[in-house]
């Protein structure tokens, strides 16, 4: 379908945005209107990518596909390019599809003050900055969908968020501010040396080599200031704990499965391919603080309170695999990044919109005066417990495989890394693994098994699972088994974009 | 004596003569004008900038040199003259309601403003060290009279009177130079001087010289340790006033130093590039740490409006004599003047908005603005994330740029304490959005807006977000402009 190669994508980036500009023009009043027209185009948004991802041909799924690029910026040659490739078609479905089922989640759940179209419309600006950082091949037009990101989402913790919002909504933004002006100069220095923001033209100029040492060094780290602060890596991940804390059910769940990973694609997409040299320096030192995240992550989950701050504490650790994986250099590692992003993105979404349900009928996340939910809520209970336990890697569930090619790939290291040092972080993250089965085990017990607390035994206001939510969550929990049980469905069209990347460093 | 037979092109002076005449004309109708028609001065001074800016679009493309070569009218003067036509006329619309509320000097109030703006217009096209002082002046003198057009007010009083002082002594300073440099070169006009110089950066005299005609722009553009006059006189002047001086008399201020510095003094740029290294680090820290400690919203903004000329030296602080570098810092001041003028007068407008009628101008009161002016809310904050740098509006293509000129040039200290400095900035325009977005209203009275005002932020905030979506709108005409050789004027003119 040509009309599809050349428009699929710009739909799927700008339907969102076009949505709320719909929604700025129509009376706030007019409340039932303004969710079913935000819902119909993330809808419509969603349908563009599913039919993007019909078209795609997985037998060459390391190509760009749906390839536009025309003019914008002649003056500094940047230009509208965007397409997809292996690595990133599954991010942009999973931007879409999650977006949408916040739409669906948010019918029930406009959280305090109200103003479902101002939400709305953020929600769908939010989906363009995070859809377009997927697609776009120009470093400019990228920075631009990168940083769109931050307004939507500091006013979604601002205004929505609980009651240390104000805190929580000012950290995210300057932390991703500051990294996010390193990351532009380090575009700016590439284009200097180079005389293109072109991502392809860049990926085949850095596999040669772009410039000396020293500045491939000074570039990598400017990159991955704004990449780490974004993923987020230890010590880089302070204001992760309470953004998410404090952000609404809809911002908590947006924010764990796909801003979280415009990081970790920077880093497939830029940071490596651009600067290998730099990378391979780098890799031990990525692999060593992301071996710390694990670990920290899941002792400070052990420590946590409040259920929603221990599963953002929890996606510290996560994130923690996912870049291990990509310091091992190898196609496993990055594959298995891939996948991880991918499933913790469907895992920890689910998480956090259960997180949500459970304040909205206890009114409370408190882990102490919870307990005893799959009495009074079979379902509900039942829906937890399967989130939970893929988070922490069982096999068959989704949130195994990124973790199993994470630790493979660190058992044999790309060219130039020392094996020691690998295997010794490869024990590392086996321990970690133990550490997240502890503490998700530990955290099943006492919310989901037990007595129901005094406070709750009535049963007053606990209800199961409602349809609408079943709406939001049925895709999630069925992706999450589909993902698990048979991975080859990701594995297959991530691995001919992760050879292509791979090509860089002689592998 | 063949300066007596000078022809004058008229068509070049077009805009000039537009504007002049509407300024007479409203001078002269109000005279006769009964008092509560004298609100007719506005759309008069609106038409006469629409003429003008009509005379401007007729130039277009055109190459012309007139008044003894002192004058000259190409790409890059035009792009300026239409700026100050645009800001003019959002600052017309600001001042409406302003001064038909509060009922005074109106008519005089307008003429003083076009006369400004005339400054502005003539300094685009100054050539020559006495046409650049004379449009400097024009754009100061009558700028003096507007702050202290609240008679009866205190603050209005000292206000004027510091600026009044200050103007006069940055004047002084500025005059001496130009006297030193006019006896070195025995020449007024840019190109003749650059000539005359040569590459004489390290003698005494040159530095001298041109460190006084420096010190005397930086007062005219509240760079720090010269801006000591900004915050006390945006406060006490009328406010549409204050987004005059922070706009239009700045980017005046601007314009002038581009062409002294591009087109007179490149070539010694080494005796003058330390100068503006200091002063744009030291103008963005120092403007943008004091900023976070304001509580009233014009200081506030004068502030971030001294931290945002430190980001605009930068450009300055590149030049390299002769290098090919210099073309993308000249480009990048331009992008970030044009872009800074309009978003700040967008902001200007909001705060006149909400302070009219019974709103004040003290950060805390715009608690909950959003539910009381939901439109007024999301203006401001759209341009104060523009100011910071943020989307969706065009001020991130300003700060774009000038990184990509410091890149260029490699000077990646000043780009560091730039970026720093944007994540500073960041923190006290952000307590404002707050403020509006987060905050309960002490106060729910809605906030009317007049529309005039909206008509102002609306053009205003469209005019950014194009530019947002599709930069080539100003960074094509800021790319045709190129600083001219001497050689290249001795052959047009």
């Amino acid at each position: 379908m040509e009309w599809l190669d050349d428009w699929g994508l710009s739909l799927t980036a700008f339907l969102p945005i076009l949505g709320s500009i719909v929604l700025l023009a129509m009376p706030a009043t007019e409340e039932k209107a303004v969710k079913i027209v935000g819902t119909l185009f993330a809808g419509l948004a969603l349908i563009a990518a599913l039919l993007v991802a019909a078209d795609f041909d997985y037998g060459n799924a390391g190509a760009i596909q749906h390839e536009v690029n025309s003019t914008w910026i002649p003056q500094i040659n940047a230009r509208y390019h965007v397409g997809i490739d292996g690595m990133s078609l599954p991010l942009v479905v999973l931007s879409a599809l999650v977006s949408f089922l916040c739409m669906i989640y948010l019918w029930f759940h406009v959280p305090s003050p109200g103003k479902p179209k101002a939400l709305f419309a953020l929600v769908l600006l939010l989906e363009t900055g995070m859809t377009g950082s997927f697609v776009a091949l120009d470093l400019v037009l990228f920075f631009v969908f990168w940083e769109l990101v931050l307004v939507p989402m500091y006013f979604m913790i601002g205004v929505w968020g609980g009651p240390r919002r104000e805190y929580a909504s000012v950290k995210f933004f300057l932390y991703t501010l500051f990294g996010s002006i390193f990351m532009l100069l380090g575009f700016l220095a590439l284009y200097f040396k180079t005389g293109t923001f072109d991502m392809i033209e860049l990926k085949e100029l850095g596999a040669a080599g772009i410039g000396s040492d020293l500045f491939q060094n000074l570039v990598f780290l400017g990159l991955f200031l704004g990449f780490a602060i974004k993923v987020p890596m230890w010590p880089f991940h302070t204001w992760l704990p309470d953004a998410h804390t404090e952000a609404p059910t809809v911002g908590s769940v947006l924010l764990a499965a796909i801003l979280l990973k415009m990081g970790t694609y920077g880093f497939i997409r830029m940071s490596l391919p651009f600067l290998p040299d730099a990378a391979v320096n780098f890799a031990p030192a990525i692999g060593i603080l992301s071996v710390i995240a694990i670990i920290y992550g899941a002792l400070c989950c052990f420590a946590q309170t409040d259920l929603k701050r221990l599963i953002a504490f929890s996606s510290v650790g996560h994130m923690g695999f996912v870049m291990l994986g990509i310091s091992t250099l190898t196609p496993e590692g990055i594959n298995g990044a891939i996948f991880g992003m991918v499933a913790h993105g469907l895992i920890t979404g689910m998480l956090f919109f259960l997180a949500g349900s459970i304040h909205e009928r206890y009114h409370t996340r408190e882990i102490s005066e919870l307990g005893g939910m799959l009495q009074q809520m079979p379902r509900f209970g039942s829906v937890f417990t399967y989130a939970a336990i893929a988070s922490l890697g069982l096999p068959g569930l989704a949130g195994f495989w990124g973790e199993f090619l994470a630790l493979m790939g660190s058992y044999r290291p790309g060219a130039g890394l020392s094996e020691e040092l690998f295997r010794v972080l490869m024990v590392g993250g086996g321990i970690g693994t133990v550490l997240t089965a502890g503490y998700l085990l530990w955290t099943i017990q006492r919310v989901n098994l037990g007595k129901p607390k005094e406070k709750f035994a009535d049963g007053h206001g606990l209800f199961d699972v409602r349809p609408l939510e079943w709406y939001a969550w049925v895709p999630l929990l069925v992706l999450i088994f589909v993902a698990g049980f048979y991975p080859r469905v990701m594995l297959d069209v991530t691995d001919g974009a992760v050879q292509n990347l791979l090509g860089a460093f002689g592998i | 004596m063949e300066a007596l037979n000078v022809s004058v092109d008229w068509h070049a002076l077009a805009p000039e003569l537009v504007l002049t005449l509407t300024a007479c004309a409203i001078l002269m109708a109000d005279l006769f004008l009964p008092k509560e028609a004298k609100w007719v001065a506005m759309p008069l001074g609106a038409a006469g900038l629409i003429g003008t800016l009509a005379a401007i679009v007729s130039l277009i493309g055109e190459e012309r040199v007139t008044l003894a070569r002192s004058f000259e009218v190409d790409e890059f003067s035009l792009l300026f003259k239409a700026l100050f036509c645009v800001i003019g006329l959002i600052l017309l619309a600001i001042s409406y309601d302003f001064f038909r509320d509060s009922d005074y000097y109106e008519g005089e109030y307008y003429f003083l403003m076009l006369c400004s703006l005339l400054g502005g217009l003539i300094i685009a096209s100054s050539r020559d060290l006495i046409t650049l002082f004379i449009a400097l002046e024009l754009i100061s003198i009558p700028a003096f009279v507007m702050t202290g057009l609240r008679k009866a007010d205190v603050k209005s009083n000292e206000a004027a009177l510091k600026f009044f002082l200050f103007g006069v002594l940055s004047s002084a300073v500025m005059l001496y130079g130009m006297s030193l440099v006019y006896g070195i070169t025995g020449a007024t006009h840019v190109d003749d001087i650059r000539l005359a110089l040569g590459g004489a950066s390290d003698e005494p005299i040159v530095i001298l010289s041109v460190f006084f005609v420096v010190v005397g722009f930086a007062f005219k553009i509240s760079a720090v340790p010269f801006h000591f006059w900004a915050p006390d006189t945006y406060e006490g002047a009328p406010s549409p006033v204050a987004a005059f001086l922070s706009t239009a008399s700045k980017i005046g201020g601007f314009v002038g130093l581009l062409v002294l510095m591009f087109r007179a003094f490149p070539d010694v740029a080494d005796a003058w590039r330390p100068i503006f290294a200091v002063l744009a680090a030291l103008t963005m820290t120092v403007g943008n740490l004091i900023a976070l400690k304001q509580r009233h919203i014009i200081r506030l903004l004068a502030y971030s409006g001294i931290a945002q000329s430190g980001y605009i030296l930068v450009a300055l602080a590149l030049i390299e004599p002769g290098a090919a570098s210099n073309r993308q810092a000249f480009v990048s001041a331009l992008i970030y003047l044009a872009i800074y003028g309009v978003m700040d007068v967008g902001a200007f407008a909001a705060a006149v908005a909400f302070a009219r009628r019974g709103g004040t101008y003290f950060i805390d009161d715009y608690a909950g603005l959003w539910a009381r002016n939901p439109a007024l809310a999301v203006l401001l904050a759209g341009f104060l994330f523009s100011l910071a740098g943020a989307p969706p509006m065009a001020g991130a293509w300003a700060k774009l740029f000038v990184f990509l000129a410091a890149i260029n040039a490699q000077v990646f200290w000043l780009a560091a304490v730039m970026g720093l400095n944007a994540v500073i900035a960041a923190w006290y325009y952000l307590v404002v959005v707050k403020k509006m977005f987060f905050e309960p209203a002490v106060d729910d009275r809605p906030v009317e807006v007049p529309g005039l005002l909206r008509l102002g932020m609306g053009l205003a905030a469209l005019a950014l977000v194009a530019v947002f979506v599709y930069p080539p709108l100003i960074t094509e005409p800021a790319d045709s402009t190129v600083p001219k050789e001497p050689a290249q004027v001795e052959i047009a003119g």
